[in-house]
């Protein structure tokens, strides 16, 4: 095994455990396709990045920030829904992307890349990955209460605000880990899948939660390996290989 | 100077909402122990009230509470009970207690089999749900509890059973309760004090003292069969 197939295999494995935790929060959210708009936004960053060759995640990280203040600006100056608002701005946003991307780069962006990985950013991504871990950990029941019934949460003191907060704060650096891994156009399948075949098959939170974060990381773990093998991108091989977990999970169901 | 015994002050309270005026001049005390009916008609403002005396939404006047802890239990209909995450009802109490003793005993007190705790929300039915919610509200120890409409989507005998749960939690700890209800029936058998709210205070002090024919005329319009229990 080469070492940059073992890099890729850390970074995917983290960032797909992550993503598989966080997603499950979003599936009881009604947030679950979020994800994939957010993922949309960050491609004329990723461009970017790819143009003048600076750390793809930074540049999603940016255009995600942009896009977010793009979305709140427009939500208070119209009355629209805030999902409206998003579809308005990540079309835009997706088309600005093929402005400027340059055609040899576009697999890239859209499809993610595991071939250049350094040491410093799995280390980095692994620290990252570790803090969202213990936020989404701290806000876990507090948004799991305030789904039921923001009224439920605050009567047993949970600040909505800050919670919110930290939870989109989460989404959109997890986004922008994930871009990274399954590009652009699939970080909404990276956060709901997992979630969707931990749901299948668990009777309760604890189950549903640990079995989310494991099909995420295992998912990557297993389109990073068919990568080496068969040098097709990993970002496709990873989704597929997610969805074959969800396909297995549903059979599981109906044992 | 607020009495020791004083739950609750309410002084001129006037809540708006885009422009509207849904509530005018609203002044009450609740005292420790009582049972307090808001009754009036619907869009009398009646769970704008409850959410306001909590702090949910921006108010002119003064809300002030002497107590410690409060829980609030929303309508159910405003609870979400499909699409979420598998919780079952044990790990819902846990959000509340790790004590797992404390659990079991509170499930066994609002009448339900322990067997219920490994199931999720949507494998209850409406009553054993109302059930759960009230012993996950206080299985904290509140010294107040806050109910809107407890019993809605519950049949007759249901709600019966409900209130005599809930009035059996009322007797044996120190609790006081703040109720939103319709039924005429349950203000008549429990309630100590109660506020005829439509949009400003129409009566407020002892059921029997207030809750004249006219008064209820005055509350709900023309057409109100009114029947008084005799028995309390």
């Amino acid at each position: 095994m080469t070492t940059n197939i073992l890099l890729a295999l850390i970074m995917s494995g983290t960032i797909g455990a992550i993503a598989g935790y966080l997603g499950s929060l979003m599936l009881s959210k009604r947030m679950a396709l979020m994800g994939g708009a957010l993922g949309h936004l960050t491609l004329p960053g990723v461009a970017l990045a790819l143009l003048y060759d600076f750390d793809v995640s930074l540049g999603a990280t940016l255009f995600l920030a942009l896009g977010v203040l793009i979305i709140w600006l427009l939500e208070q100056k119209t009355r629209l829904h805030l999902e409206a608002l998003t579809a308005v701005v990540f079309s835009a946003s997706l088309a600005t992307a093929f402005l400027f991307l340059p055609k040899e780069e576009i697999d890239i962006a859209l499809l993610g890349d595991v071939s250049q990985i350094t040491p410093v950013t799995v280390l980095i991504t692994v620290i990252i990955s570790l803090s969202l871990f213990f936020t989404i950990k701290k806000i876990y029941s507090s948004m799991v209460l305030a789904s039921i019934s923001s009224d439920l949460a605050q009567t047993s003191g949970v600040n909505l605000k800050l919670n919110n907060a930290l939870y989109l704060l989460c989404i959109a650096v997890t986004v922008a880990l994930g871009v990274r891994i399954v590009g652009g156009l699939m970080t909404a399948a990276l956060l709901a899948l997992p979630a969707c075949t931990a749901k299948n098959i668990s009777s309760n939170l604890r189950q549903y939660t640990i079995i989310s974060t494991l099909a995420g990381s295992l998912a990557c773990i297993l389109g990073v390996i068919s990568y080496a093998i068969s040098d097709i991108p990993a970002g496709p091989l990873i989704i597929i290989a997610s969805a074959l977990l969800f396909l297995v999970s549903v059979f599981k169901r109906d044992l | 100077m607020i009495d020791e015994n004083t739950v609750l002050t309410v002084s001129n309270l006037q809540i708006a909402y885009e422009g509207n005026q849904i509530i005018s001049d609203l002044s009450f005390t609740v005292e420790k122990k009582d049972i307090l009916i808001i009754l009036g008609p619907n869009g009398a403002g009646k769970t704008t009230l409850l959410r306001a005396l909590q702090h949910f939404l921006p108010y002119q006047g003064s809300v002030s509470w002497n107590a410690q802890k409060i829980s609030y239990l929303p309508p159910q209909e405003f609870l979400q009970r499909q699409n979420l995450p598998p919780l079952n009802i044990e790990e819902f109490y846990a959000f509340k207690t790790s004590n797992s003793n404390a659990i079991k005993s509170m499930i066994a007190d609002v009448g339900l089999d322990e067997s219920l705790l490994s199931h999720q929300f949507n494998e209850l039915s409406t009553g054993q749900f109302q059930r759960m919610l009230i012993g996950w509200a206080l299985l904290d120890n509140p010294d107040v509890l806050i109910l809107d409409e407890p019993t809605s989507g519950i049949d007759i005998g249901g709600e019966e059973t409900i209130y005599s749960l809930l009035h059996k939690f009322w007797q044996s700890q120190n609790l006081t309760i703040l109720l939103v209800t319709h039924d005429l029936n349950i203000v008549w058998e429990y309630a100590t004090q109660v506020i005829c709210l439509n949009k400003q205070q129409v009566c407020m002090g002892k059921p029997d003292e207030v809750l004249t024919p006219e008064q209820l005329k005055t509350l709900y319009g023309t057409g109100i069969k009114f029947y008084k229990h005799q028995h309390r």
